[in-house]
C-alpha cells in the first residue's frame, strides 16, 4: 500500500492543484536548511528518509512522521500529500481556515477516521518507528498510546473517578484498587483538577463546569499513559479563564508528552506551540517554528491568514 | 435574464405601512389562524378523552359485577357412605350438594319442582364441594358449612343485571298498539280493553244452518289485515285475545242474519295489549327463569340471609368453564404470561443483537438496505399473517405442540421483533457520537464501546421499545387464534409452556361469543384485567426509562 498509493495520490494532487504543492515545498526546505535543530529535521520531499524505520530509530526526537498522507471522504479528497514530522515533547499547532483538513489530519494520527465508513487514508504515518496503518497494528493499542481530547468536553455519564479509571481498567494498567486510586489521583493532579474535585470523586463528571470537564477529559486521556496527546480545538467551547487554565496545563504537559493541537485561535497557537503547521484547502502550506510562521511566513497564503485577510 | 438586468442597480427600498388597514387585517387573520389551529387540536384531544371515558365507563359498569360472585351457604353433611375416605374423588357429591340445598325447601317434593329448584345452584357446585373435600379430606363424615355459587341467571338477578320481569311486547308490537289507539279503535268494556273491528262475516266460512260450526278466526285476521295491510300474519294472535273468535261466534249465533254482511264488533284484546293500554306497560316474568315459582324460592333464600355476595377470587383462580359463574381467567393469564416470557426471551435477545449489528457493524450497502426496508415492512405486516406463518411452519413443518404458549410466544415474537429492532436502532442512533469518540479515544475496542457506553445509554429507549412491543403482543388475538390458542381449557392442572392454553385476548374473544348473560360482564371484566396488565407494563416502561436515563 505504502509503495503504490503515494504515487497515485501525488498524481491526483498534482493534476488538481499543482501550484500550492510547489510553494509549500520550497519554504519548508529552506526552513529545514536554516534550522539549527540538533535533530536535523528532514525535508518533506525526502521520501526515502522518512519512510525508513532505521532512520527513525536513530532520530530520537521525531515522534510522528507522516509522508504523503492523503485522505478521501468517498470521492472527495480532503487532504493532499501532507508531509509533517512532529517532534517529541513539543506542542505542534495545526492552524488554518475551516474545512482546511487540519482536524482530518489530526484524526489520522490515532486512526479515528477508521470509524467513518467512507474515509480512506493513504500514505505513511509512522509513530515511534511503527507504521500505524500497517494491517498488523492494533488500533486499540495505538489509541491508548496516542490519546485524544475533543473539541466538546465529552466525559462519560459516570462518576469523575470512573471517567479516569475506565481507560486504565480496560487496558489492565492497575493491579489493585489502591493502584487505581493512585492512577486517578495522579491523572487528576497532572490535569490540575485534583484540588477542585478530590472530595467529590464519585459525583457525575457531567456535573462539572465546561472547563473542568475538559480538564477531566485531559486527565482521562493521560491516565492511560499515552506518549502523544491529540487535541482537537480543546478550548473552543470554553470561556477565556478556562482557556487560560487549559493552556497552562498544555505547557506543563509538554514536559512528558508530545502534543498536537488543532486550534482556530492564532493567538492560542502562538502562545502554546513551539511549531506550527498551516493548512489551506487540504494542503499543508507551511510548517515550521511557531515564531517563524507568525513573524516571517514564507507563503503568501500563510501571511494572509495570520494577518486576518482570509479564513 | 438579460445582461442589462443582471448589471442594473437594485430598485429603490420600498416602505411598508404597518398601520394600514390591510396590514391590520392581515394581523387579525394571522391571530385567527393561530386560534383555529389551537381549537382544532383542543377539539381532537377533547373528543378523544370523551370517547375514552365512555369506553372505560361502559367497561367498568358492565364488568364490575363480574368481580362479585353470589353464593348460597349450604350446611353439608359429608356422608362417609357417599364419599369414601380411601377414594374421596369418586364420591357422590351431587347428591350431597342437592340434599343440602333441598333441606332449605322441605315443602318442595315433586320431581319437576325439584329439578327447577336445583337450577338455582350452579351446575358446577358439586365440583366446588369435591375440590374442597379433596383439599381437606379430614372433613369426611362431618357437617360443614360451605358456600356454592348460584347459577348464572340467579347470580345476574341478585346483582340486578337482569330483571325479574321484562316487557312482554316488542317495540314493533307496541307501535301497532299505539296506532290502534290513535285510530280510536280501542275502548274499555267492563274494565277490559276491546278492539273495535269491522268484520265481514264470510258466508264461505260459516254455514247459516250451523253458525256455531263456522271458522271465525280467518275473518278476524282479515279484519286486522284491513287495518295493518303490511304487518305479519301472526299479529292477529298477538293483538287479540284467544277468545276473540268466540265473541264473533256468539254474535253470529245470536243473529244468523249477519252472515254475508259486514258488522262493527268489539272483540277483546290479548292480555299483554290490555295491560299496555290500561297501565301503559305490559310486563311478564322473565322467561329465562322458567316457572314463576322459582322467584319465591329465590326470595326465601334471600330472606333467610343465605345469599352472600363476595369478591370473586374465582375470577382469578379458576380455569375456563361452560358456566359463567364458574369461569375464571387463571388459564388465560398463565397462557399469556408464558407466551410473553417466550416472546420476550426470543425477541429481546435477537432484536438487540440484530439492531446492534445493523447499527454498529453492518457495512452500508444494497444488501443491508434491503434488510432494513424489510424489517420496516415486517412491522407493518398484519398480525394474522404471522399467525398463518406460525401455523404453517411451527405447527405444520416442525410439528410443535398445538395451542401451546411456546408456539404462541414464537409467533408473537415474530411480530414484536421488528418493533424492538426499530426501537433499539433509534435508541442507538440517539447516543451522542461524542460518547463513542470519547470511548474510542481512550482505546476502547468496538465491543467495549458498545457494551460499556452505548448500550447503557441506549437502554432506556430499548426497554421502552421492548415493553411497548410486548404490550402489543399481549393484546394480540389474530395470530393466537390461528395456532389454536383459543382452546377451551377447563382445567388448571395442565398449565405449562407446552400444554394447550389460551391467552387473555383469545379468552375475551371466546367469552364475547358466548350467549350466557354472565359472560357479558365476564368479557368486560377480562378486558379490564387485560387493560390493567397493559397499564402496569407501560408504567414499568416509564419507570425504567426514568430510572436508567442518564444525562450527558
Amino acid at each position: 500500500m505504502a509503495d503504490v498509493t503515494p504515487s497515485t495520490s501525488k498524481k491526483k494532487s498534482g493534476k488538481a492543484k499543482p501550484a500550492p504543492k510547489g510553494k509549500a515545498k520550497a519554504p519548508e526546505a529552506k526552513t529545514n536548511g536554516n534550522s539549527t535543530d540538533a535533530t536535523g529535521l528532514r525535508t518533506k520531499t525526502d521520501r526515502p528518509l522518512t519512510s525508513s524505520r532505521q532512520d527513525l530509530a536513530l532520530d530520537q526526537s521525531t515522534k510522528i512522521s507522516s509522508s504523503d498522507v492523503c485522505v478521501f471522504y468517498g470521492d472527495k479528497q480532503a487532504l493532499f500529500d501532507v508531509n509533517v514530522d512532529i517532534l517529541s515533547n513539543h506542542v505542534t499547532a495545526l492552524i488554518g481556515p475551516s474545512g482546511c483538513g487540519k482536524s482530518t489530519y489530526l484524526r489520522c494520527l490515532n486512526r479515528m477516521n477508521d470509524v467513518i465508513d467512507i474515509a480512506r487514508v493513504t500514505g505513511n504515518i509512522i509513530v515511534d518507528g511503527i507504521d500505524i496503518y500497517d494491517p498488523d497494528v492494533d488500533v486499540v493499542e495505538l489509541r491508548a498510546r496516542v490519546g485524544m481530547v475533543f473539541q466538546k468536553p465529552n466525559p462519560f455519564p459516570k462518576s469523575i473517578y470512573e471517567n479516569i479509571a475506565y481507560g486504565p481498567r480496560i487496558h489492565g494498567l492497575a493491579s489493585s484498587k489502591s493502584d487505581m486510586d493512585e492512577i486517578v489521583e495522579n491523572s487528576l493532579k497532572r490535569a490540575g483538577l485534583w484540588k477542585e474535585v478530590h472530595d467529590r470523586l464519585h459525583e457525575p463528571g457531567t456535573g462539572l463546569s465546561g472547563g473542568q470537564q475538559q480538564r477531566l477529559c485531559i486527565a482521562r486521556a493521560i491516565a492511560i499513559s499515552p506518549s502523544v496527546i491529540l487535541m482537537d480545538e480543546p478550548c473552543s467551547a470554553l470561556d477565556p479563564i478556562a482557556t487560560a487554565i487549559v493552556e497552562e496545563l498544555i505547557e506543563e504537559l509538554r514536559q512528558n508528552y508530545t502534543i498536537v493541537i488543532v486550534t482556530h485561535s492564532m493567538q492560542q497557537a502562538a502562545r502554546v506551540s513551539q511549531r506550527t503547521a498551516y493548512f489551506h484547502l487540504g494542503y499543508l502550506v507551511e510548517y515550521g517554528e511557531t515564531d517563524q510562521i507568525f513573524q516571517a511566513p514564507k507563503d503568501e497564503r500563510t501571511q494572509n491568514y495570520i494577518t486576518g485577510r482570509i479564513g | 435574464m438579460s445582461d442589462t438586468a443582471l448589471h442594473s442597480p437594485p430598485g429603490p427600498i420600498r416602505s411598508h405601512d404597518w398601520g394600514s388597514a390591510s396590514a391590520r387585517k392581515r394581523v387579525k387573520r394571522r391571530y385567527m389562524h393561530d386560534r383555529i389551529l389551537q381549537w382544532v387540536g383542543l377539539g381532537s384531544i377533547g373528543t378523544g378523552v370523551v370517547l375514552l371515558l365512555i369506553l372505560l365507563s361502559s367497561l367498568v359498569s358492565t364488568g364490575l359485577p363480574a368481580f362479585q360472585t353470589t353464593k348460597v351457604a349450604l350446611d353439608l353433611f359429608i356422608d362417609p357412605s357417599l364419599v369414601s375416605r380411601e377414594d374421596p374423588g369418586k364420591g357422590n357429591f351431587r347428591k350431597i350438594t342437592r340434599d343440602a340445598f333441598a333441606k332449605y325447601f322441605p315443602d318442595v317434593t315433586s320431581r319437576s319442582d325439584k329439578r327447577q329448584l336445583y337450577k338455582i345452584m350452579s351446575s358446577g357446585a358439586p365440583f366446588n364441594v369435591r375440590k374442597h373435600i379433596l383439599k381437606n379430606p379430614e372433613l369426611i363424615g362431618q357437617n360443614i358449612s360451605y358456600a356454592v355459587p348460584l347459577s348464572d341467571p340467579y347470580d345476574q338477578l341478585h346483582k340486578g343485571v337482569i330483571p325479574r320481569q321484562i316487557e312482554a311486547l316488542s317495540r314493533g308490537q307496541q307501535q301497532l298498539g299505539e296506532q290502534l289507539k290513535q285510530r280510536r279503535l280501542l275502548s274499555l268494556e267492563d274494565g277490559k280493553t276491546a278492539a273495535n273491528l269491522t268484520i265481514f262475516i264470510n258466508p264461505e266460512l260459516v254455514n247459516a244452518e250451523d253458525p256455531a260450526g263456522g271458522d271465525f278466526a280467518p275473518m278476524l285476521a282479515e279484519a286486522i289485515r284491513a287495518i295493518f295491510p303490511r304487518a305479519s300474519p301472526t299479529i292477529t294472535r298477538d293483538i287479540l285475545a284467544p277468545d276473540a273468535a268466540d265473541t264473533v261466534k256468539q254474535t253470529v249465533v245470536e243473529a244468523p242474519a249477519l252472515i254475508g254482511k259486514t258488522l262493527q264488533l268489539k272483540v277483546p284484546v290479548s292480555q299483554n295489549f290490555d295491560n299496555l293500554f290500561r297501565t301503559g306497560e305490559a310486563m311478564i316474568d322473565n322467561p329465562r327463569f322458567g316457572d314463576p315459582k322459582v322467584f319465591a324460592w329465590y326470595d326465601s333464600l334471600a330472606e333467610r340471609n343465605l345469599l352472600q355476595s363476595n369478591f370473586s377470587i374465582e375470577l382469578f383462580t379458576n380455569a375456563d368453564s361452560r358456566f359463567p359463574e364458574q369461569a375464571g381467567l387463571l388459564g388465560a393469564i398463565a397462557g399469556s404470561f408464558f407466551s410473553l416470557v417466550v416472546c420476550f426471551l426470543l425477541s429481546f435477545v435477537a432484536g438487540i443483537a440484530a439492531a446492534i449489528y445493523l447499527e454498529e457493524f453492518a457495512p452500508k450497502n444494497k444488501f443491508t438496505d434491503l434488510i432494513e426496508v424489510n424489517i420496516n415492512n415486517l412491522a407493518a405486516v398484519p398480525s394474522v399473517v404471522f399467525g398463518l406463518l406460525g401455523l404453517a411452519v411451527f405447527l405444520g413443518t416442525f410439528g410443535m405442540p398445538r395451542s401451546s404458549p411456546l408456539v404462541g410466544g414464537m409467533v408473537l415474537s415474530l411480530m414484536t421483533l421488528p418493533t424492538i429492532i426499530i426501537a433499539t436502532r433509534a435508541a442507538l442512533q440517539a447516543v451522542p457520537p461524542s460518547i463513542r469518540e470519547a470511548a474510542l479515544g481512550v482505546g476502547a475496542s468496538r465491543h467495549q464501546v458498545i457494551t460499556h457506553h452505548v448500550l447503557p445509554l441506549a437502554m432506556p429507549g430499548i426497554l421502552t421499545g421492548t415493553i411497548i412491543g410486548l404490550a402489543q403482543a399481549l393484546g394480540e388475538t389474530a395470530p393466537l387464534l390461528l395456532i389454536g390458542m383459543n382452546a377451551f381449557i377447563p382445567s388448571i392442572e395442565s398449565i405449562g409452556i407446552l400444554e394447550p392454553a389460551t391467552a387473555l385476548p383469545t379468552q375475551i374473544f371466546s367469552w364475547a361469543d358466548s350467549p350466557e348473560r354472565g359472560f357479558v360482564s365476564r368479557t368486560s371484566a377480562a378486558i379490564l384485567i387485560l387493560l390493567g396488565f397493559l397499564f402496569i407494563m407501560n408504567a414499568t416502561a416509564i419507570y425504567l426509562r426514568q430510572k436508567f436515563e442518564r444525562r450527558w
